[in-house]
């Protein structure tokens, strides 16, 4: 236990270094919900954008083949979970303007009150609805 | 420069998603699963992201511009309402029907998971869903912000 949450907390370390490098360098916010919105809309001054999500890519796979570290277990869930998950994924981080990142590392980071209550809200959903499919379904 | 810049941001944001787990829609589930047998990984990650950019965006934001660039562009709208609360709402559903957020799912890509491919899919057809009915009206008045 004392050294399991080590690598979490390193992956995060690297997240929110990675968000404070964006900032501090490109003074971008990196949400990635922004960030692919904007890409896929073709908003102008738009290559950081793909260059970024190119990187998103390539870093999963260099860390797995350098570190020797397997790819985690497929969902066994179905394609219902599958799709409508996406969907409504989809749908609440562009009706609500960011995501896990966006909200979560970044807004929180600048002791932004709407982020904190964003963040708030979907952990809270997140919950409730885990609650409902695995104990309750 | 900037791109050069970018592209190393997303390689580390990438690595450390994989690195922390939050590419293993298992581990983001049970951390999800209060009630169950709880998984507290990303309350490190999330922990750990956070505290490195509190600390950090404090130092950077009084700077006024970015290293490489003219201005911050940070979001303008401060304010709590009807939008903001139901899209993260359902965001949080949709995150614990699965268990991937934005990111993730999109890194997730190099695992070659077909059901990865439709979840990236359905959550671009999501978003455009969203941006059609903020942007037609079609939304109680409650919900539009004017956008």
């Amino acid at each position: 236990m004392m050294i399991e949450f080590l690598t979490p907390l390193a992956g995060g370390l690297l997240i929110g270094s990675a968000a404070l490098a964006t900032l501090f360098f490109l003074g971008r916010i990196a949400g990635v919900s922004g960030i692919v919105w904007g890409a896929i809309s073709h908003q102008a001054d738009n290559s950081w954008r793909w260059l970024f999500l190119l990187g998103l890519l390539a870093g999963p796979f260099f860390y797995h083949q350098l570190a020797n570290a397997p790819y985690p277990t497929p969902s066994p869930l179905s394609w219902s979970y599958v799709l409508i998950g996406g969907l409504l994924v989809g749908f609440g981080v562009k009706m609500g303007s960011g995501c896990t990142s966006g909200h979560g590392v970044c807004g929180m980071g600048r002791l932004s009150v709407r982020s904190l209550v964003a963040t708030l809200t979907f952990v809270g959903t997140g919950i409730v609805t885990v609650f409902i499919v695995r104990h309750v379904m | 420069m900037k791109g050069i810049v970018a592209l190393i941001c997303g390689l580390a944001f990438g690595i450390g998603l994989a690195l922390s787990g939050m590419t293993d829609t298992a581990k983001v589930l049970g951390f999800l699963d209060l009630f169950g047998t709880w998984v507290p990984d990303l309350m490190f990650v999330l922990g750990g992201a956070v505290a490195v950019t509190v600390i950090g965006f404090r130092f950077v934001l009084p700077r006024g511009q970015p290293l490489l660039g003219s201005k911050f562009y940070l979001p303008t709208n401060a304010g709590i309402d009807g939008q903001l609360l139901l899209g993260a709402g359902l965001f949080g559903v949709g995150w614990g029907i699965y268990g991937y957020c934005p990111g993730p799912a999109l890194s997730a890509l190099v695992y070659l998971d077909m059901k990865t491919f439709g979840f990236v899919a359905a959550m671009f057809a999501g978003m455009a869903l969203a941006h059609a009915t903020t942007n037609f009206k079609i939304l109680p008045p409650f919900l539009q912000t004017g956008r």
